[in-house]
């Protein structure tokens, strides 16, 4: 199975009467993803793509009983648009914008907290459950069905990364772009609780990148439960040009958003580290391998 | 999007917080004048460039007098600077701020960014301030006390004046303090900012503070609320990356002969990588970014079909759903019969269309070593580069 999304996904795009909206929702309707409508403020009882549009999130999961949300709101309005899903109570929230302002999100995180939803994003490219469900703008053709769960931060590597295992010939259980954001919703580590509980994944590739805590906060997880499914990590940007990695002092006080204090930190919790970005297939494979024998 | 310091000064004032007299001058002349008007004998002179570590760099000098500051502006203007956080080639200085010197009985840190961890604002505050502070602090040399400020608009005092405690202030002057913190707080929301950092923050003889530099960065996400703000971008980065900018193209520059073209930026850090893993010097950083037109990417090409450093030139591209492989294909194409030049290229195409962008290049007459795997040919482009 997957994470996140099942056969019972019924998703709704806010933000669907636009150019991305429609170009995406059509796609992912082609893929075999349940879109049962749109949300867009004063197009409501008007018909999309054959489908039909609200005025309101919560009017849209009364009429339809959507169960997870796309956001392709622009960046102005998508914290907006966020606030207003989470506040009508949906499960999950797959938010797609780029370039949403932080301090939005700085609310949005607030409002995140004790509510029942799952946000993913923004700025991500959204999640894959090959052959069963799609929500968000990923190509698809090299994806296989299967068995590892991938975390990413960047939608370029979990495309390669995708095309890698499948060429190992490991499927995919699911692909989720956390997002590239500093603030955004599901951290690394809730991810990667989800395919701990997930009886169909059976190895998780990590991608991290430069920047933040996140890997670390991951690698304390990873630590305390020493999984018994291969964990492997991809963190790039050793080689990042240096005003990319230079901060402020706020930065420097802790250490960590280096890409070598983030493999250090996965290592040490037992992570297995791809040792190049074109070999991250190939390790899964053997660590699985490693662990049949 | 950083402001310059005599921006980021005149936005502090703008929230009643003290900054010394002063004003920026683009001439010596203008220094002069201005010196003459501050009426002081005890002057600075600072270069206005966009990064970290001036003082060190002598591009501050404290000056007595009107002609030395006039002296020391026409030293400094024209000059290029270059600190530990320029690299060698340094920044030009094209202004400079004249302002009064003040005397401080201490130096203090203090600033506001967001924490990613928490996602929060935080406060961090330091008893000691100074230029090289990010050093000092990661040999362990300085601390620093953080408050996180929660997601409520306004300042908890109480907690502002235990901060103010942590870092050694005295009953009087951490009330000062809490005043200067709401202060920071109410800036930080309503300029959209990143980051406001004050280093050093002085306190007079008097008891009061004085924010001696000032660094603000705005976050470029929110510029569409602040047209004000977004007009006074003053950018004094390298004038080929900012253009880049405009077409759509995260670009760096660095001092390699491997050019690189990629889309994506996990890609791009990638491949930067593999690279240096194979022994290479990229001649730059690039990400291309979903909303680049195939015009967009022409122009990434010429930039390094143009630059004599660039030895060879390695495409990496896995295409997306939203930018496939034949965009990047159809960029070189119209890069080399554009300029007329070519370069050995080594391509490694994945993904969405990948095959017609082979198909493409043929069109075009390009000549590319075509690599199954991005190891492959990072090293085949090293190669290349230093044949």
């Amino acid at each position: 199975m997957a994470i996140l999304v099942d056969h019972n996904t019924r998703v709704i795009c806010q933000g669907m009467t636009g150019w991305a909206g429609t170009h995406y929702s059509a796609a992912m309707m082609e893929y075999g993803t349940n879109v049962v409508g749109g949300v867009r403020l004063g197009k409501g009882g008007s018909h999309h793509l054959n489908l039909p549009v609200f005025d309101t999130v919560a009017e849209a999961i009364t009429v339809t009983g959507a169960n997870a949300s796309m956001i392709f709101v622009p960046p102005p309005t998508a914290a907006d648009a966020m606030i207003e899903a989470i506040e009508a109570e949906m499960p999950l929230v797959v938010a797609l914008t780029e370039r949403v302002p932080v301090q939005d999100m700085l609310r949005v995180r607030d409002c995140l907290k004790g509510s029942r939803t799952v946000l993913v994003g923004p700025n991500s490219q959204g999640i894959l459950a090959p052959g069963l469900c799609k929500i968000g703008v990923m190509a698809t053709g090299s994806e296989r069905k299967g068995e590892i769960g991938v975390i990413s931060r960047s939608a370029s590597l979990t495309s390669e990364v995708t095309a890698q295992l499948s060429r190992a010939g490991l499927g995919q259980s699911t692909t989720v772009g956390i997002g590239g954001d500093a603030i955004h919703g599901l951290s690394m580590r809730d991810c990667f609780e989800l395919f701990l509980r997930d009886p169909d994944t059976g190895g998780v590739v990590v991608i991290g990148e430069i920047g933040g805590a996140e890997e670390q906060e991951l690698a304390e997880f990873v630590a305390e439960t020493r999984p018994d499914i291969p964990v492997v990590a991809l963190v790039v940007g050793r080689h990042a040009p240096a005003e990319r990695r230079m901060g402020h002092a706020g930065a420097f006080q802790k250490g960590v958003g280096d890409a070598q204090s983030k493999i250090d930190a996965l290592a040490a919790a037992g992570a297995i580290i791809a040792s190049s970005p074109h070999l991250v297939g190939e390790t899964m494979r053997k660590a699985l391998q490693l662990k049949a024998a | 999007m950083k402001l310059q310091e005599f921006q980021a000064k005149a936005q502090l004032a703008g929230y009643g917080i003290a900054v010394p007299k002063g004003q920026v001058a683009l001439t010596s002349e203008d220094a002069l004048a201005t010196a003459r008007g501050l009426g002081s004998s005890h002057l600075a002179v600072k270069a206005q460039i966009q990064a970290g570590g001036r003082g060190l760099a002598g591009g501050v000098r404290l000056v007595a007098g009107a002609e030395e500051a006039a002296q020391a502006a026409g030293a400094l203007l024209g000059s290029r600077l270059a600190t530990a956080q320029t690299g060698p080639q340094g920044r030009q200085v094209r202004q400079v701020l004249v302002e009064e010197a003040i005397q401080s009985s201490r130096n203090l840190y203090l600033s506001l960014s967001i924490d990613a961890v928490t996602g929060e604002v935080v406060v961090l505050a330091g008893a000691e301030g100074s230029d090289n502070i990010e050093d000092r602090l990661l040999r362990g040399e300085a601390r620093l006390e953080s408050l996180p400020l929660g997601a409520g608009r306004e300042l908890d005092r109480k907690q502002a004046l235990e901060l103010a405690m942590r870092i050694g202030l005295g009953a009087e002057l951490a009330h000062r303090f809490a005043d200067l913190l709401e202060r920071l707080r109410r800036a930080f929301t309503e300029l959209d900012a990143t980051l406001i950092e004050i280093n050093p923050l002085a306190v007079t003889a008097r008891d009061e503070f004085v924010a001696l530099d000032a660094k603000i960065i705005l976050d470029d996400n929110a510029l569409f609320r602040h047209p004000d703000l977004a007009a006074l971008a003053d950018e004094d980065g390298d004038e080929i990356e900012i253009v880049a900018q405009r077409r759509n193209l995260n670009y760096v520059r660095m001092d390699g002969n491997v050019g690189l073209v990629v889309n994506g930026a996990g890609l791009g850090l990638a491949t930067l990588d593999m690279v240096r893993a194979a022994n290479g010097r990229p001649a730059n950083f690039m990400d291309i970014r979903t909303t680049a037109t195939s015009l967009d990417v022409a122009f990434g090409f010429t930039l390094l079909l143009n630059n004599p450093a660039v030895r060879s030139i390695l495409v990496n591209v896995h295409g997306g759903g939203m930018q496939p492989c034949d965009i990047i294909a159809d960029g070189l194409g119209v890069a080399m019969r554009r300029t007329g030049r070519s370069c050995p290229t080594v391509v490694r195409l994945d993904g969405n269309n990948a095959e017609y962008a082979r198909f493409r290049f043929d069109n075009f007459g390009c000549k590319v070593i075509d690599c199954p795997d991005m190891w492959t040919a990072a090293t085949r482009a090293v190669a290349a580069a230093n044949a």
